[in-house]
């Protein structure tokens, strides 16, 4: 069947140019998580120190929240509740009408992607400017990230180079990473200077402190964060934490799983606008929390631990679908093995169920998560609601995958039935497996023996008894 | 778990259809070393391919008749990790909460991978009698990361002394097998199954082994089709053809290829 999946994902395949950029980048960033945890006992523990935090926060997420909103306001830190992304996108609007505002400096912040706020901005003739350099060359490419930390990554440096020569002809040509950069700093800065109301994201939430924690490489998010006067903050929900001391572990299993660094270049800790006798700082600083479907999950057992995710991209890195297809090839906003369980689940399994069959299963997501996801089992959980689903009275009936499954099933739980089918199927091997659907397309037809394991064993004398 | 006086043989479904001479080289390499195997007749499938595309009452019907057929205290060796996987892992799972709940546990504390029970169950003693050869090998997911006996098996082939061991590029990548994904996400399947049989392909060795049946199936069918020379055996076909006696062999089945 001709999904839209399918189609997007066959498109992927088509880009040998891309597919080789995000191949060489998964192969290099798998290399180096390798050799930012170079002992493994110790790792295991901090995955397990890693789950133990996150699990904490998810259990009292409620308490929480409301903790964080009395210590943020306790230090200045307007917050707003969005329940979708329609109240998210309307509540940021506000802030900017409120200051006159006309262009919004942007850090990396895929919550930002997930409401659509660059084009709801955009409508609404305010201008989103993108100052993450991997953000920025999506943003002129007029794409969208391809995966959640390194959202450029399907692109290398020529196409870049191509890039910034169309957008920005006044600057010299350079295809080497330190030109690109340079150019890339010299293009923002007066854009930094000159903008007056910054957005960012936020790696984690505290509590107990109403600190908002950010991890960046580049500067630019520190730049949005304190040099206009306003700084508006969006997170999801489930990224509260309950204690500053969670920070550290979290933060080692963050960057280390990302990107391999021991650190970050900048750890930004904001705990609030600029103070009477302070001299820089944003005036008003504004956190958005956005729910859009995340206490629907929280309130599942099993699903919950989709919010453990500190999202830093190691399952879309190490897995082989991803590899292949990019995240371009999943057509979400978040790729990879915990878009396929996340998205389904934020859009529902009418609309994207289908991602959850993008797997083989082969457990790599799950092996290297830092907060230790089940991804593969909740992978296998989705896929049984989507049947169950697909079944029920109103759904989309999958008569045909349902019909051959029961008949598998009634053919395999009898013995005699089964070993008659063996028997029957060894008979007419010289008419099956010449064509197997999809398969013989790129493969040879399977080997069907002339005679069975079970007549073999019988033969040799191996019993049940 | 010690060395058992006698074993029960899950052969998994795809074994039975396709490379049943392996279910049988594993049954003699373990009744050679003085383990009585038992092969109860009424074995079918451990039901993954249902469970896997979400059809879990229909992989519980299939699952409760392993139940029933592996019932009792021996161990239940299985020549796929995939499978092993299934019973060991899933089944709890599968059963929680109802009344096979506690059956499942038991048969899950009994399932041994083949090659895990070889080398450190009962130690064999491997003697290897066939002419020099490379070998790669593709080690499975589920032997590499959900049963985590990728490195018995390594061993374990170790024993051979006639056979050197390669390891193919990106040799801990999925061979885009994946059961139904193969006919699901067709496309996505063939790029990965290229890549593998392109790397082992890379390594010039004759001959890939693997621990299960599902990546060779996969990998030799399509360096078939690709045209690339090497062949595909699983691990205990490989082991019985180097260390059988030359008697023994020669009322064995002859190898081919899997394909």
């Amino acid at each position: 069947m001709r999904t839209e999946f399918r189609i997007r994902a066959a498109r992927s395949l088509g880009r040998p140019r891309a597919r080789g950029n995000i191949r060489r980048a998964m192969d290099g960033l798998i290399r180096k998580r390798i050799g930012a945890f170079p002992d493994t006992g110790e790792l295991e523990r901090l995955r397990d120190q890693g789950q133990a935090i996150r699990d904490h926060a998810l259990n009292n997420l409620p308490e929480l929240l409301e903790q964080l909103e009395r210590q943020c306001a306790a230090n200045g830190i307007h917050v707003h509740w969005a329940e979708d992304a329609d109240e998210a996108n309307a509540s940021i609007l506000a802030i900017i009408r409120r200051h006159n505002g006309h262009a919004v400096l942007k850090g990396k912040s895929m919550v930002s992607e997930e409401i659509g706020l660059n084009g709801f901005l955009a409508e609404h003739a305010i201008e989103p400017i993108e100052t993450d350099l991997g953000e920025l060359i999506i943003q002129l490419a007029q794409e969208h990230p391809s995966h959640i930390v390194a959202p450029a990554v399907h692109k290398d440096r020529r196409e870049v180079a191509e890039l910034f020569a169309q957008h920005f002809p006044d600057e010299p040509h350079g295809e080497d990473i330190e030109h690109l950069t340079a150019l890339a700093r010299r293009v923002m800065r007066a854009r930094f200077r000159d903008t007056r109301i910054g957005l960012s994201g936020v790696n984690f939430a505290v509590a107990e402190t109403g600190t908002l924690c950010l991890v960046e490489n580049e500067g630019n998010g520190r730049m949005s964060t304190t040099a206009p006067d306003v700084h508006i903050a969006i997170t999801g929900i489930e990224k509260v934490i309950a204690r500053l001391e969670h920070l550290p572990p979290l933060l080692t299993l963050l960057i280390r799983s990302a990107t391999g660094q021991p650190i970050t270049t900048y750890v930004n800790m904001i705990s609030g606008p600029r103070k009477p006798q302070e001299l820089d700082g944003p005036r008003e600083v504004h956190l958005v929390l956005l729910d859009n479907g995340r206490s629907r999950i929280h309130a599942d057992p099993e699903l919950r631990a989709t919010l453990r995710c500190i999202r830093c991209g190691a399952c879309m890195n190490h897995c082989p679908v991803y590899t292949r297809i990019g995240g371009h090839g999943y057509g979400t906003v978040y790729p990879g093995p915990i878009g396929a369980i996340l998205e389904p689940q934020l859009q529902g399994l009418e609309r994207q169920g289908e991602l959850a069959q993008a797997s083989t299963l082969c457990g790599a997501c799950g092996d290297v998560c830092p907060v230790r996801i089940p991804i593969p089992q909740l992978l296998n959980r989705l896929r049984s609601e989507h049947a169950r689903q697909k079944a029920a009275p109103g759904g989309s009936g999958a008569f045909v995958e349902r019909a051959i499954w029961r008949t598998w099933a009634s053919i395999h739980a009898n013995p005699g039935r089964y070993r008659r089918g063996l028997w029957l199927v060894m008979r007419l091997r010289g008419l099956l497996g010449r064509w197997m659907g999809p398969w013989t397309r790129t493969r040879a037809a399977v080997r069907i023996a002339p005679r069975s394991l079970h007549e073999l064993a019988r033969q040799e004398g191996f019993h049940g008894d | 778990m010690s060395t058992p006086d006698s074993i029960l043989f899950f052969g998994t479904c795809l074994i039975d259809l396709n490379r049943p001479e392996a279910g049988l080289a594993a049954m003699r390499l373990i009744e050679g070393t003085g383990i009585k195997v038992r092969f109860p007749g009424d074995q079918t499938c451990c039901g993954q391919p249902a469970y896997n595309a979400g059809y879990r009452d229909e992989a519980r019907r299939v699952a409760r008749l392993q139940l029933d057929v592996l019932a009792g205290t021996e161990p239940v060796v299985v020549p796929s990790a995939s499978c092993a996987g299934m019973l060991r892992v899933h089944y709890p799972r599968l059963f929680e909460g109802s009344a096979d709940a506690a059956r499942a546990e038991q048969l899950a504390g009994r399932v041994v991978e083949f090659c895990d029970f070889l080398e450190r169950i009962i130690d064999i003693a491997l003697v290897d009698h066939g002419p020099p050869i490379r070998v790669a090998v593709h080690q499975s997911c589920s032997a590499r990361r959900e049963m985590a006996v990728a490195d018995s098996a390594t061993a374990l082939l170790g024993r051979l002394t006639n056979v050197s061991l390669v390891e193919p590029d990106h040799a801990y990548e999925c061979c885009g097998f994946g059961g139904t994904f193969a006919i699901k996400e067709p496309e996505i399947s063939a790029a990965m199954a290229n890549d593998k049989a392109a790397a082992v392909a890379a390594t010039q060795a004759p001959l890939l082994v693997s621990q299960d049946c599902g990546c060779l199936i996969n990998i030799g069918g399509t360096a078939c089709k690709q045209g690339h020379r090497f062949q595909v055996m699983h691990i205990a076909e490989f082991l019985w053809e180097r260390c059988a006696a030359p008697a023994a062999l020669s009322q064995a089945t002859s190898h081919e290829s899997i394909q």
